[in-house]
C-alpha cells in the first residue's frame, strides 16, 4: 500500500513539474490542449517556421506571434461539460 | 556555461525570452509558458562575467506575451512580464471564464540580499497587449514599461496612475478609416544630460511614430518623477522591421523583416514640424471606453534620410540554376522579398571589379608591364606595351602620355621588363637584353646567333631566359646594378614554353628555385644557388605543355604561414597549384582546376594586400587566400575577355590592375575578396511566389500575390471619387509605403521576367475579380501539336487565416499562348475549378492538376480544359507534382509523397507506394527514377526511395489491375517507401533542383531556404570518402563544440535521427582551428594538416564555390 502511495505522490510531483504528463483519467480535451499548445509554442519558437507562415499570411512576424500565443489560451475550444 | 534546454525549442524551456537589468546585474531568461529563471551575473577581478545558479520564478499555466526589464537605478533589479493564466479557463465549461480573462502585467523582482525572486506588483492590461518596452528609471526618469496593444500604447508603473494614447491610423483616399494597427517593433533612446528620452515604435505598416513622457513639476519648477501626459507623434515611414537600434552616430538601423535592410541618417528628431502630436490628455486609460480615432498623413521621409542598405536574400520563396547568359557555370535564380520590394535575383559566382581606365589603342597589344624607376620608389613610372612589332612607353604622373628617351627599345616587340638592383632597368627582347643604368647609359647582351630568346623571368636581382635551342641562361645583379652571367648553361631536352623566378623574398638577395616549363609536357625545378646552379631538383609531368608559370609565395593555412607556391598554366585551359618544398624543391599537394579553353596566363598581383594570382583563359579568375580561412580560394572575376594584367600602383590607386582587352587598356580594382556572388535583381509588383521558366526564351514568368491588399482598379476607383478631400488624394508609392490594405481582397499578377539581356519585368497580366495565382506551369498540349502554353491555377476569394484552413468560392485555371517570342501573353480560356489547383504540371501531352485530396488529367479544349481522368491520392492536400515517364509523384502537404502510376490504356491513376512519416512537404524533384528529393516546413530534408520490386511492378505492362487489387495497408496504398537520407537544416526548404553548379562539375543537389539560405547536397562516390568524413566530423563534433554547449548530434536529428548525411559546414570549420587543433585531429585521423585539408576544399570546389 505504502508502494503505491509512493507511487502516485511520485507521478504528482512529475506532473506538477512536466507539463502534459498525462494520469490514467487524462481527457481527450487535456491531451489535444497539451498537444495544440506545444504546436503554437513550436510554431513562435522556431524563427524560420514562423517566418514562413507570416510570408503566407502577408502579416508582419510580431503579428502572427501574437496571434499564435493568444490561442494557446484556449486552442481547442470550452472544455467539455464535466458530470458529477 | 551552462547548458539547458537540449531538448530543443518547446514551450517550457526559458529561452524564448532574454531581458537583462541596465546595470547589468541580473538577468532573466523565461519561456512561453511557466519557466522564469534569474540569473545573478557577478564580475571577478578580471572583468569577467560569472553567473550564479539559477532562481526559479516559475507560474504554472501562465503563458508570457512580452518580457522586459525595468530600470530601477541602483534598487533591486525587476523585470515586467505580459502574462495570461489560463488554469481557470481550461476548466470552466461555460467558457465564461474564457471571456473574463484579463492580460496581467506582472512585475518580478529580485531580492539581492536575500537573493530570491518574488512576484511583486500585477495589473491588469490591455487584452491585446503584445509588446514591452522599458521606461528609464532611476535619475533618468519614472521607471516602468510602455504596454503595447491593438491601438493602444499605455505608460504603466506600479505607483504611477495609467496613461494611453491610441496608435494614429493612415488618412488617405485608400486607407480603411476604421482600421486599427499594433506596434511590432520600437526602440528606446536615452539623450545626453539626465532626464531626457524617447521612443521610436513602429506599426505593422512601417510607420516610425515618436512617443514621449512628460513629467509633472512642482512649485519650483523641479520635475518630480510624476508622469503627467503621454505623447504621440508621426515621424516617418520605413519598412517593417523586427527591431530597430539606433547608432550613436546618428544612424536608426532598421532590421526589415522582408528584403534589404537599411541604415538611416537622423537629421531632426521631429520636435520642431507641424505634424500632429496627440497627448494621453484626450484618450482614456481604458481601452474599451469610446473615443475619437486620432489620424495622420504619411509623408515621404522628413526626418531621416536612408543612407546605406544591406543587400539580403530574405526571404526566398522559390529558386531555380539555369545557364540562361551562356556563361561556362549555371547561374542561380531567386524569388526574393516581399511586397513592392519583391525581386527576381540573379546570382552568379565572381568577384565584382571597378574599373578606373578604360582607352583605346592604336593597335592591338600582346603584352603591358608597368616599371617603377628604382626600388625604393612606391609609384609605377612607366606603362610598357609590346606590340607585334615595337613597344611603346607610357609615363604615368599627373595624366598618362608617350614618352621618348627612355632607352627602351622601340622598333622590337618586348618579352619582359623589370627594374633591376638599385635604379637600373631592363628590357628583353628577342635579340637581346638592354640594360638602362640610371646615369642614362645603356648596355646590351645580344643573344647567341642565329638563336633567339623566347621565355625570360625575372626579379630585382636576378634573370633567367631561353633560347629558342632550349638552353637555359641565366643572370644575377652585379655590384653596380648590371648583369653578370653565369657560365652554367644548360640545355633542355625539349623547347621551353614558360619560365618562373619568383619574387625576391625580402631581405635575401636571390631566390632559390627556376621553374621550366618545356613542350615535353613537363614542369622542372632548377636551382639556381651558386654552387649547384641550374641542376634539376624535381619534374613534374602534366597533361599538355605548360602555357605560363608562376612562384610565389602565399599565405596558407595548413602550414599557419605562408608557403612557396607553384602555380602552372597549362595550354589546355587547366590551372594547377602545387607546393615547392623550400628546401628540397619537391613538389606536393597538387590541385587542379579547369579555367576555359583558352591557354591559360598566370600574373601575380597584390589585391587588399595578399599576393594573389590572376589567371586568364576564356575568363579571367583570381586566386588568393580566404580572409577567413586562409584557404586558397579561386573565383571568377566579373569582367570578360581580359587577355593580359599586371600590378599598378600609383598614389591614386595603390592596388590597380591594368589589362588589355582586345585594342584596349584598361586600368581596374577589385574592392572586395568576401563577397564572392555577384548579385543582379529585377523588381517585381507583389511578392512573388512561385516561377517557371521557359529554356528556349529564356524568360521567366512570375507569379505574384498579395493577401489583404486592394487591387489596383480599387484602388484607382477610391482615388478618383470625387468626394476625395484633397489632403488625401496624394498616391503614395508602395516601395515606401506599402500597398492600401483590404480585408479579403487579393492582389495578383503574372509577370514576364528578362534577367538576361533587358533585366526588367517586359509584360505583366494583373488578374481581376479577387482572384488570386496559386500555381504555374508550363505544358505542351498533344493536342495543339505540342505548342506550349503557360498555364495558371487561381483561387477566387480565398481567405487565409491563421489556425483556419484555406476557403474560396472556386478555383480557376488560365490557359496564355506565348506571343512576340514569350514576351507577351494571350488568355486563350479560363476553366472553373471546386477548388484553388495548388499543383500544376505539364505530363505526356496532357495537363496534371492537383486538387485538393485529388489528381486530374485534363486535355486542351477549345473553350475549356476536359477532364481525362482523376483519382484521390493523397490524405489531405495536393501541392506539389513531379514526373518521370508514367510515375507521378505527388506531395501533400502533410503527408509526404505518394507515387502514382498513370495507366495509359485505360486512363487510370493508381497511387501504389507512399510515406510512413508525415513530413509536411514544401518542395520536391526527382533524383532518379526510384528517388525523391524533399525538404519540409520544419526545415527537414531528405530523400525517399521506392524499393526496386515494387518500382517494377508497377510498371509492369497491361491496365494495373494487379495493383488496383492489392490490399492497402494501414489506410494507404500497398507499399511503403524507404527512407534514405535524413537532415536537419534549420531553414525551411522552398525549392530543390538537381543541377551541376560548376562548369564540367557532376550534378549537385542545390535548395533554398526561406530565410535566404542557398546549400547544395554533395553525392560521394566512394566509400573512403564518407569514411574520411565521416571520421573528421566525429572529431569536429568532439573538437569544436558550439559556443552555447549544445550537442552537434542532437541538433542535425532535431526531428528524425540524421541518416546518410556528413554536415560539410561542420568539417569546413576544420580549417578555421587554431593549429595545435588541427594537428591533433589530423594525427587521430592518420593524416597530414594539409592533407585534410585539401580533401574539405576539395569536395567544395569540384562541386560547387
Amino acid at each position: 500500500m505504502a508502494d503505491k502511495l509512493r507511487a502516485q505522490q511520485q507521478l504528482e510531483q512529475l506532473q506538477a513539474r512536466y507539463i502534459g504528463t498525462t494520469h490514467p483519467d487524462t481527457t481527450k480535451f487535456e491531451w489535444t490542449s497539451n498537444i495544440m499548445r506545444d504546436s503554437y509554442a513550436s510554431y513562435v519558437g522556431h524563427q524560420p517556421l514562423l517566418h514562413y507562415m507570416a510570408i503566407g499570411y502577408g502579416e508582419p512576424k510580431e503579428k502572427i506571434r501574437a496571434f499564435f500565443l493568444n490561442k494557446m489560451i484556449q486552442p481547442v475550444g470550452k472544455p467539455p461539460e464535466v458530470q458529477e | 556555461m551552462e547548458t539547458y534546454g537540449k531538448s530543443g525549442v518547446r514551450r517550457v524551456i526559458p529561452g524564448e525570452y532574454l531581458a537583462s537589468d541596465p546595470k547589468g546585474r541580473a538577468c532573466m531568461l523565461a519561456s512561453v509558458e511557466k519557466n522564469k529563471l534569474v540569473y545573478v551575473l557577478n564580475r571577478d577581478g578580471q572583468k569577467e562575467v560569472r553567473i550564479s545558479s539559477p532562481l526559479e520564478a516559475h507560474k504554472p499555466g501562465a503563458l508570457v506575451f512580452a518580457l522586459a526589464a525595468l530600470d530601477t537605478g541602483y534598487e533591486n533589479p525587476a523585470w515586467a512580464a505580459l502574462e495570461v493564466d489560463y488554469t481557470e479557463s481550461d476548466q470552466d465549461y461555460t467558457g465564461q471564464a474564457y471571456r473574463d480573462i484579463e492580460k496581467q502585467l506582472v512585475y518580478y523582482e529580485l531580492d539581492l540580499g536575500l537573493n530570491h525572486v518574488v512576484r511583486k506588483w500585477s495589473d491588469a492590461v490591455d487584452r491585446t497587449a503584445n509588446l514591452l518596452f522599458q521606461v528609464p528609471g532611476g535619475t533618468d526618469g519614472p521607471s516602468g514599461v510602455l504596454v503595447c496593444g491593438q491601438e493602444s500604447i499605455t505608460y504603466r508603473h506600479s505607483n504611477q496612475d495609467a496613461f494611453r494614447v491610441p496608435i494614429p491610423r493612415r488618412r488617405g483616399a485608400t486607407e480603411d478609416p476604421s482600421r486599427r494597427r499594433y506596434i511590432i517593433c520600437g526602440v528606446m533612446h536615452k539623450m545626453r544630460g539626465a532626464g531626457a528620452f524617447f521612443f521610436l515604435l513602429q506599426s505593422e505598416d512601417g510607420d516610425i511614430f515618436k512617443v514621449t513622457l512628460e513629467l509633472a513639476s512642482d512649485d519650483n519648477d523641479n520635475k518630480t518623477g510624476e508622469v503627467e501626459r503621454l505623447n504621440i507623434k508621426y515621424f516617418d515611414t520605413v519598412p517593417p522591421a523586427t527591431n530597430l537600434c539606433i547608432l550613436k552616430s546618428g544612424f536608426l538601423y532598421v532590421a526589415t523583416e522582408n528584403g534589404d535592410q537599411y541604415f538611416y541618417q537622423f537629421e531632426k528628431l521631429g520636435d520642431d514640424d507641424n505634424e500632429m502630436v496627440f497627448t494621453s490628455d484626450d484618450y482614456p486609460a481604458d481601452t474599451t471606453a469610446p473615443y475619437e480615432a486620432p489620424y495622420f498623413h504619411p509623408r515621404p521621409l522628413e526626418n531621416m534620410s536612408r543612407s546605406v542598405g544591406i543587400p539580403c536574400m530574405n526571404p526566398i520563396t522559390d529558386c531555380k540554376v539555369a545557364n540562361l547568359t551562356n556563361d561556362d557555370a549555371n547561374q542561380i535564380y531567386t524569388l526574393s522579398g516581399t511586397g513592392a520590394h519583391g525581386a527576381l535575383k540573379t546570382l552568379r559566382h565572381g568577384l565584382e571589379v571597378s574599373e578606373i581606365v578604360e582607352s583605346e589603342l592604336p593597335a592591338k597589344p600582346t603584352a603591358v608591364w608597368t616599371i617603377k624607376r628604382t626600388a625604393n620608389d612606391t609609384s609605377d613610372a612607366y606603362i610598357i606595351l609590346s606590340f607585334a612589332t615595337g613597344t611603346l612607353v607610357l609615363s604615368v604622373g599627373e595624366t598618362v602620355e608617350e614618352a621618348s628617351d627612355t632607352g627602351f627599345l622601340t622598333s622590337t616587340p618586348t618579352l619582359a621588363v623589370q627594374q633591376f638592383g638599385e635604379d637600373t632597368l631592363i628590357q628583353v627582347y628577342p635579340k637581346g637584353i638592354r640594360q638602362i643604368l640610371a646615369n642614362g647609359e645603356i648596355k646590351e647582351w645580344p643573344s647567341p646567333q642565329h638563336r633567339s630568346i623566347v621565355a625570360a623571368t625575372s626579379n630585382q636581382r636576378q634573370v633567367a631566359i631561353a633560347l629558342s635551342s632550349g638552353e637555359l641562361v641565366y643572370f644575377e645583379a652585379d655590384s653596380d646594378n648590371t648583369l653578370a652571367e653565369y657560365d652554367e648553361k644548360r640545355q633542355m631536352s625539349g623547347g621551353v614554353t614558360a619560365l618562373s623566378l619568383g619574387e625576391l623574398p625580402p631581405g635575401r638577395l636571390r631566390t632559390n628555385f627556376l621553374a621550366v616549363g618545356c613542350d615535353d609536357s613537363t614542369v622542372r625545378i632548377m636551382s639556381v644557388a651558386p654552387d649547384t646552379c641550374l641542376e634539376s631538383k624535381s619534374v613534374q609531368a602534366l597533361t599538355s605543355p605548360p602555357s605560363a608559370l608562376n612562384i610565389m609565395a602565399m599565405p596558407d593555412s595548413s602550414s599557419g604561414g605562408s608557403s612557396l607556391y607553384l602555380h602552372i598554366g597549362l595550354f589546355s585551359g587547366v590551372y594547377l597549384r602545387t607546393v615547392i618544398d623550400e628546401v628540397t624543391g619537391d613538389l606536393s599537394d597538387t590541385r587542379t582546376r579547369f579555367l576555359g579553353a583558352k591557354p591559360a596566363k598566370l600574373f601575380r598581383v597584390m589585391v587588399k594586400e595578399r599576393p594573389s594570382i590572376l589567371a586568364l583563359s576564356t575568363r579571367a579568375w583570381l586566386g588568393y587566400s580566404d580572409s577567413q580561412t586562409q584557404a586558397f580560394t579561386l573565383t571568377p572575376l566579373n569582367y570578360g575577355g581580359l587577355e593580359w594584367g599586371w600590378n599598378f600602383t600609383n598614389e591614386q590607386c595603390p592596388e590597380g590592375i591594368v589589362g588589355i582587352q582586345g585594342k584596349n587598356l584598361r586600368i581596374f580594382t577589385i574592392d572586395d575578396l568576401a563577397e564572392n556572388l555577384l548579385s543582379e535583381s529585377v523588381t517585381l509588383r507583389y511578392t512573388p511566389r512561385k516561377f517557371v521558366l521557359h529554356q528556349d526564351y529564356s524568360l521567366f514568368y512570375v507569379i505574384e500575390t498579395e493577401n489583404n491588399v486592394l487591387p489596383p482598379h480599387l484602388r484607382e476607383q477610391l482615388q478618383n471619387d470625387p468626394s476625395v478631400v484633397n489632403g488625401d488624394a496624394a498616391v503614395l508609392p508602395p516601395e515606401d509605403f506599402g500597398y492600401p490594405k483590404g480585408e479579403k481582397h487579393w492582389s495578383s499578377c503574372i509577370q514576364v521576367v528578362d534577367p538576361v539581356s533587358e533585366k526588367e519585368v517586359l509584360y505583366t497580366v494583373e488578374l481581376a475579380e479577387n482572384e488570386a495565382a496559386v500555381s504555374i506551369s508550363i505544358a505542351p498540349f498533344a493536342s495543339q501539336d505540342d505548342e506550349r502554353f503557360l498555364v495558371v491555377g487561381t483561387g477566387k476569394d480565398m481567405v487565409l487565416q491563421p489556425g483556419a484552413p484555406l476557403s474560396s468560392t472556386c478555383g480557376f485555371i488560365h490557359i496564355y499562348r506565348f506571343l512576340e517570342n514569350g514576351k507577351e501573353l494571350e488568355l486563350i480560356h479560363k476553366t472553373k475549378m471546386d477548388q484553388p489547383p495548388l499543383a500544376l504540371l505539364g505530363f505526356q501531352g496532357r495537363l496534371l492538376v492537383g486538387l485538393g485530396k485529388e489528381l486530374h488529367i485534363f486535355d486542351l479544349g477549345l473553350k475549356q480544359l476536359l477532364r481525362k481522368a482523376k483519382a484521390s491520392v493523397v490524405p489531405s492536400l495536393l501541392v506539389g507534382l513531379q514526373t518521370q515517364g508514367s510515375r507521378i509523384v505527388c506531395s501533400d502537404v502533410r503527408e509526404s509523397v505518394t507515387y502514382v502510376v498513370y495507366k495509359h490504356q485505360e486512363t487510370r491513376l493508381i497511387p501504389f507506394v507512399d510515406d510512413v512519416v508525415s513530413r509536411h512537404t514544401t518542395c520536391t524533384t526527382m533524383v532518379d527514377y526510384q528517388t525523391t528529393a524533399g525538404g519540409d516546413k520544419f526545415g527537414n530534408l531528405w530523400l525517399v526511395r521506392c524499393p526496386q520490386a515494387v518500382s517494377e511492378s508497377s510498371d509492369e505492362e497491361g491496365g494495373g489491375l494487379h495493383l488496383l487489387h492489392e490490399k492497402g495497408y494501414l489506410n494507404g496504398t500497398p507499399n511503403r517507401l524507404d527512407l534514405m537520407i535524413h537532415f536537419y537544416v534549420q531553414d525551411v526548404p522552398v525549392a530543390l533542383q538537381k543541377a551541376p553548379l560548376v562548369a564540367g562539375g557532376k550534378d549537385v543537389i542545390i535548395w533554398a531556404g526561406i530565410q535566404g539560405t542557398i546549400g547544395v547536397l554533395v553525392p560521394f562516390l566512394s566509400r573512403e570518402d564518407v569514411d574520411f568524413f565521416q571520421s573528421l566530423e566525429m572529431h569536429l563534433r568532439a573538437d569544436d563544440a558550439p559556443l552555447a554547449g549544445r550537442d552537434h548530434l542532437a541538433y542535425r536529428s532535431y526531428y528524425v535521427p540524421v541518416k546518410g548525411v556528413i554536415d560539410g559546414d561542420l568539417c569546413e570549420r576544420f580549417l578555421v582551428l587554431d593549429r595545435g587543433t588541427k594537428e591533433r585531429v589530423a594525427a587521430e585521423m592518420d593524416r597530414t594538416v594539409r592533407e585534410v585539408e585539401r580533401k574539405v576544399q576539395d569536395i567544395r570546389t569540384r562541386f560547387a564555390f
